[in-house]
């Protein structure tokens, strides 16, 4: 499939188009599809400035960035200079970043311009976008449904023709799912590919820095651009990403997940990824049936592990530094009780009580410890699997987009909704949704590959020709 | 170690003779833990300068220091040499893995609401701190974590600094091996010098680089160890001693009066020389432990902590065993240990001239220095003579060029300036005359001087002390620069022969 970002890149160079024009046409298409609320803030006066120095760049023959000219949106979970930094949550309502994440630095370095902030549950907590203090994001294709989440935002406003690609942060699916109820694709990198560095952290040991794009080869634009290491961020391994431009080995070993193409699956969803399975099998690829024991246990242990991080992460959310304080609070429990009342939707104090809970004394040993166990074991059982497949496939979600307001009063159900997306996640692994076909009312289903350790390249590729086959 | 220590989880190990720790039957066992902030340039985990003496609050902190949110910390390298070079000076192991973790509570003083701390696997494992008195301590263990801001509290309102905040700290935890106030001080104190000597803190204990808490329970001899109580935050050895001594008198008396110790935290009140509750074990802070996601495990080799613990410079008990062998006093020894640079001048002395020089270079440096230049400042501040330089001064004192009252002169002098002793004699007229023409000169002007007649007299009638009164008229004359053993010896062979 053709790459909307080398077309945008390749126009402007050519002097077909200009840096401005694409922004104007960016906040046009925004201003047209405001009523899907896939972005909380646009910079007009920012994004036209920064356009127009660089279509400067352009006339005078200067040395221009890979992204040159290409309008994108960030999660507004990500500093930036410019605007505001809400995490979609009311006690950032104010807040103002003195710095950009490094992410942003890294994408404004190649002469990408930001040209907004897209919406997402409060704190990436939740899968659906419901979870906004400032209003759910309406899905791309059918308005009445979700977008998904937490990425929601970022997933529509590429799935809607606004900008190529948007920044997303995935921690349990939070870029794979949305991608996958808009038919864009989700990629959700290695842990420790791509800098954390300004993304306001929800879990430390699953968050990752990614993509939305029309294409897996805009992936491939966009991560080779955000992978490596900035010295801001420990966990990042030294540089391994090299993208890959031969095409995929035609005896890939893929395999199929069966726990996920099983009972309490959406039977489009079931039938479309069967077909996908066939359709490698018939272009060389060997399909091995293979399942994954653990993965029944995977949402127990995230909804212990990740509470627990993000319990620890929202501390610094006092009132005391920054955002916005509680003004009846009159001494220093009420500043620290109220202004976090205040300032946290539902969900964020659901998994805040759950976090302090399961690390509280007495019960640390009982929950967190015994859940990063199953952790391991959860590991060793995709180990296993790699040793006889290059890459496993399942669907990226269970059902397509489900319609707002459906599951917001059933957290559990809710949580459902990641099964497939949070194992790799637990494991670190590298996985992506690629659009795979739509179910019988034309909504979107994802296809979810699934690499291993640090192959992201060698997934994108995978993912490339998975595109071609899909659409041939 | 005796039958006599107490019994429990972590027992209690005691040299020599512990009956003397008795106080009415009771055996007080103490544990401390010291807070040591490292001098590091920056701060553990971020780029903010870590030396905010005289600083405006706030302005050494970064966005990592405020919290920010994504913010990421970013080990200080620099600081996990220094913990493992402070390791080597408690005769610890260094773990091959260690790791953070994160402690919560919400604090105003706390940006993160949990501070970074080892709890599971620490970078310092056991060890031991020798005593001059011959008793030791055991190290349990001691981990890197970072210091929290500071608070000052108004009437109606609290200002934050988070200068402090950050600031790499290693927590260096006893074993509960102490069983006095004094030993308790003496602990404090060679804590205090091995950090020094192993030069990974400022150690100025007024500005909070080092502080003390210190746990105090009592029990009888054989008894399971008893309830303890926590005096947190102590920054003196004066307090550490006398909260100690307050302390077990406190829970003796409790004790005796049939009451019952609560495990609780008690503050130390310098001025009424009392400690007070402070909070009790009920409702003390579940910190909600958990391993930091954020920083990768340390992990060291052998190699790479005997490369981080190259170069260690002498420790104090070495100090000690030198001086001690070469006869210096030991009053004279605490002089020499209370200052790094003058116990090294004293043992390169040695190196390079032999001990009498050192013992002589070791007399001077009691003697001369002022004992009120014994701030952290002033001690910094010294500019001691070069080793040659000193050296020097030793074998003119030794060679009886000069006497040792003006060897004390000219010593005060090298102080100020970078001159050669000998110059420095010759230009304040210091040296000694030990040319013998010149003092027999002077011996016969003073035995013919009228002033002389009655103590010749005296002497030729065989009383032998007058010949100091003597030499003290030949020392005068000769502006003290006479060598007076010489001056002596011409009086009496004269006053002898005629």
């Amino acid at each position: 499939m053709q790459s909307k970002i080398e077309q945008i890149t390749a126009n402007i160079k050519a002097g077909k188009t200009t840096a401005h024009e694409q922004v104007e046409q960016a906040l046009k298409i925004a201003k047209e599809k405001e009523s899907l609320h896939a972005l909380l803030e646009t910079f007009e006066d920012y994004a036209l400035k920064r356009a127009d120095e660089i279509d400067a760049k352009v006339k005078n023959g200067e040395k221009l960035g890979r992204l040159v000219g290409v309008p994108y949106v960030a999660k507004d979970n990500f500093l930036t200079s410019v605007g505001h930094t809400t995490a979609a949550a009311k006690i950032l309502d104010n807040f103002e970043s003195p710095i950009d994440a490094t992410a942003i630095q890294k994408l404004n370095a190649e002469d990408a311009i930001l040209i907004g902030k897209a919406n997402l549950d409060a704190f990436a907590h939740g899968g659906s976008t419901e979870n906004s203090a400032y209003g759910p994001t309406h899905n791309a294709v059918d308005n009445t449904r979700v977008a998904g989440g937490s990425s929601g935002g970022s997933a529509v406003a590429v799935a809607s023709g606004i900008v190529p690609f948007a920044l997303g942060s995935d921690t349990g699916g939070s870029i794979r799912q949305p991608g996958s109820f808009n038919g864009v694709v989700g990629y959700k990198p290695t842990y420790g590919m791509i800098s954390r560095y300004g993304v306001v952290a929800m879990a430390s040991s699953t968050d990752v820095v990614g993509p939305l794009t029309t294409t897996a080869q805009d992936a491939v634009i966009v991560s080779d651009i955000l992978a490596g290491q900035d010295g801001h961020d420990g966990t990042v391994h030294p540089d391994y990403f090299k993208p890959q431009t031969t095409t995929v080995k035609k005896k890939s070993v893929i395999g199929i997940i069966d726990d996920f193409v099983s009972d309490g699956v959406d039977e489009d969803v079931k039938k479309n990824t069967l077909e996908l399975a066939d359709k490698l099998g018939q272009a060389g690829c060997e399909i091995k049936h293979v399942s994954l024991p653990m993965a029944k246990y995977a949402l127990a242990i995230y909804y212990i592990v990740v509470p627990a991080e993000l319990s620890s992460n929202l501390a610094r959310f006092d009132g005391i530094r920054y955002g916005v304080r509680n003004k009846e609070a009159g001494n220093i429990d009420d500043v620290y009780g109220m202004s976090r009342n205040d300032g946290f939707m539902p969900e964020n104090k659901r998994r805040i009580m759950i976090g302090s809970y399961v690390l509280s004394s007495g019960f640390y040993d009982a929950y967190y410890l015994k859940a990063q166990k199953a952790r391991t074991l959860l590991i060793n059982e995709f180990n296993k699997l790699f040793e006889d497949c290059d890459y496993l496939l399942c669907p990226t979600a269970p059902t397509p987009a489900f319609k707002l307001g459906e599951n917001t009063d059933d957290p559990l159900k809710m949580y459902l909704a990641d099964a497939m997306t949070v194992p790799p996640s637990l494991a670190g692994l590298p996985a992506i949704s690629v659009p795979n076909g739509t179910d019988e009312n034309g909504l979107p289903i994802g296809a979810q590959l699934i690499g291993q350790m640090k192959d992201d390249a060698g997934l994108l590729n995978f993912a490339e020709s998975v595109e071609d086959i899909v659409n041939a | 170690m005796t039958s006599i220590g107490n019994a429990g989880e972590h027992g209690s190990e005691i040299d020599g003779d512990a009956k003397k720790y008795l106080i009415d039957g009771y055996l007080p066992t103490i544990g401390i833990e010291c807070h040591v902030q490292l001098n590091t340039a920056t701060k553990l985990f971020s780029s903010a300068d870590n030396d905010a003496r005289d600083a405006e609050p706030n302005s050494k902190v970064t966005e990592i220091d405020f919290a920010l949110p994504g913010m990421l910390p970013v080990l200080n390298r620099e600081a996990i040499r220094k913990a493992v070079r402070a390791g080597k000076a408690l005769n610890s192991e260094i773990a091959h893995v260690s790791r953070f973790d994160r402690k919560h509570y919400f604090y105003p003083d706390l940006p993160k609401g949990y501070q970074i701390s080892q709890m599971y696997q620490p970078l310092i494992i056991g060890g031991r701190v020798d005593l001059p008195s011959g008793e030791h301590v055991r190290i349990h263990h001691a981990h890197v974590e970072e210091d929290a801001g500071k608070l000052t509290h108004y009437s109606d309102h609290t200002l934050v600094d988070l200068n402090r905040a950050g600031t790499p700290l290693i927590e260096i935890v006893s074993e509960p091996d102490i069983h006095s106030g004094t030993m308790a001080r003496a602990y404090a104190e060679e804590l205090h010098l091995l950090m020094i000597y192993a030069g990974v803190t400022e150690g100025d204990l007024y500005n909070g680089n080092m502080r003390f808490d210190v746990n105090v329970s009592v029990a009888k001899p054989g008894e399971p160890l008893g309830t303890r109580a926590e005096m947190k935050n102590l920054n003196s050895f004066r307090a550490v001693e006398k909260a100690t001594d307050y302390e077990i008198q406190r829970q003796i008396e409790v004790l005796k009066s049939g009451g019952e110790i609560k495990q609780q935290t008690r503050g130390w009140n310098e001025v009424e020389g009392k400690t007070v509750l402070q909070r009790t074990k009920e409702n003390a802070e579940d910190y909600r432990y958990m391993p930091d996601a954020d920083i990768p495990p340390v992990v060291l080799s052998n190699e790479k902590i005997a490369e981080l613990q190259a170069d260690f410079p002498i420790m104090p008990a070495e100090y000690r065993e030198r001086f001690a062998k070469i006869g210096v006093d030991d009053s004279v020894v605490r002089v020499l240990l209370n200052n790094q640079k003058l116990a090294e001048a004293v043992a390169e002395t040695q190196d390079m001239a032999g001990d009498k020089a050192a013992k002589r270079i070791a007399n001077l440096f009691s003697s001369c220095l002022p004992s009120e230049d014994d701030t952290d400042q002033a001690k910094k501040a010294l500019n001691l003579p070069s080793v040659e330089h000193l050296v020097e001064l030793a074998k003119m004192l030794d060679e009886k060029k000069i006497s040792s009252t003006n060897g004390k002169d000219v010593f005060a002098e090298m102080l100020k300036g970078d001159d050669l002793p000998i110059v420095i004699a010759k230009k304040k007229k210091l040296l000694q005359v030990s040319d013998s023409s010149a003092i027999e000169k002077m011996v016969d002007e003073v035995i013919a001087a009228p002033e002389s007649a009655k103590a010749v007299a005296d002497f030729k009638a065989g009383q032998e002390k007058v010949l100091g009164w003597l030499v003290g008229q030949v020392m005068k004359r000769s502006h003290g620069q006479a060598n007076p053993g010489m001056a002596g010896e011409m009086l009496r062979q004269k006053l002898s022969t005629k």
